[in-house]
């Protein structure tokens, strides 16, 4: 007499879509991920503008000018008063010039968030051009509508 | 004869070389910590992933105006003078825009639609290059008050999703600080 021993069939769960798609998503993350928030701040919110393209080329001397909506200006990393705007900008027309430019060669782009006043703005253009910037852009973003991912 | 398969229970890579003698040998994979490391990854790129805004520029060309130099750089200008007034919280005011001191607006769509019809746009864009405006703002007015008023003045989207320029040249007036009470 012979007696089948009845095995439990082996579930086989197939993995392979699986690890197909988790690949596709780390691409995809890999992909959109960009560690340029250096000229970025969470304490500035830009004010939305429908014409607000990103710029073709990148500026050659850009010098990134943030203005929290507490008033202080982000410089370089760094959260100072706005009088220490003025000092910063001279430093940076004397490097400017170390490397044979003019600062009228440099862009300020000015990050200013929406509810601060438009005089604190004016103000940081004022000193700039005292120490002889002369070529601003205003950075503002697209609306939401319009921001997709 | 080689056959390749998953094995899920042990979670192992089976590759089977079957020779001719009948004789299998089984060389498994451990996919264990490959699916670890992959999950680290994901999981890293999800914590790090941030969706921001596309973030664009105006232009603005400001130099200093030398000391007692009452006429503008290019003689071509036409300039035009637009003030912005504030209320008491920074908000746009009622009938706060004035255009070369004549023209009162209150709200930057018909200021929008006043300056294109100023540029004669019809016409086609590139005949506004030689026009430009200055504005002067209220200390107190919320930035974004500014950034609509330049948006309002430099051109607009047409149909296409493309922006047509109206006014390229934009200057601000100096500050002007609140008198301390």
């Amino acid at each position: 007499m012979r007696f089948n021993r009845h095995l439990p069939p082996r579930v086989e769960g197939d993995l392979t879509p699986m690890i197909d798609m988790t690949f596709q998503l780390i691409a995809f993350f890999m992909v959109l991920i960009n560690f340029t928030e250096a000229d970025q701040n969470e304490k500035v919110q830009l004010p939305a503008s429908a014409l607000a393209k990103p710029p073709d080329a990148p500026f050659e001397h850009p010098i990134f000018v943030q203005l929290t909506r507490d008033g202080t200006v982000i410089l370089a990393g760094s959260e100072v008063p706005l009088s220490g705007l003025k000092p910063y900008m001279i430093r940076e027309g004397e490097f400017l010039r170390l490397r044979k430019k003019t600062p009228s060669d440099a862009t300020v782009v000015i990050r200013a968030d929406e509810d601060t006043p438009t005089g604190t703005v004016q103000e940081i253009i004022q000193i700039c051009q005292e120490s002889k910037f002369d070529t601003y852009v205003l950075r503002a973003k697209e609306p939401d509508a319009y921001s997709g991912l | 004869m080689l056959i390749l398969g998953f094995d899920s229970l042990s979670r192992t890579f089976v590759m089977k070389i079957r020779r001719r003698g009948g004789e299998e040998q089984k060389v498994e994979l451990q996919m264990t910590p490959m699916i670890d490391i992959v999950f680290q990854l994901l999981v890293f790129f999800i914590m790090t992933f941030k969706i921001v805004a596309q973030e664009g520029d105006f232009n603005i060309k400001m130099p200093l105006a030398a000391p007692n130099e009452s006429t503008p750089d290019d003689s071509l200008d036409v300039p035009v003078r637009l003030e912005i007034l504030a209320d008491a919280n920074g908000n746009l005011a009622e009938q706060g825009i004035r255009l070369n001191n004549n023209l009162v607006f209150s709200d930057f769509n018909s200021l929008h639609a006043h300056i294109r019809g100023m540029m004669g746009d019809d016409a086609g864009p590139g005949s506004t290059g030689d026009v430009s405006v200055e504005m002067d703002f209220d200390y107190q007015l919320r930035y974004k008050y500014a950034i609509d008023a330049v948006t309002a003045v430099s051109g607009y989207l047409d149909a296409n999703g493309n922006v047509v320029k109206l006014i390229d040249s934009i200057k601000f007036a100096p500050p002007q600080r609140p008198v301390a009470e």
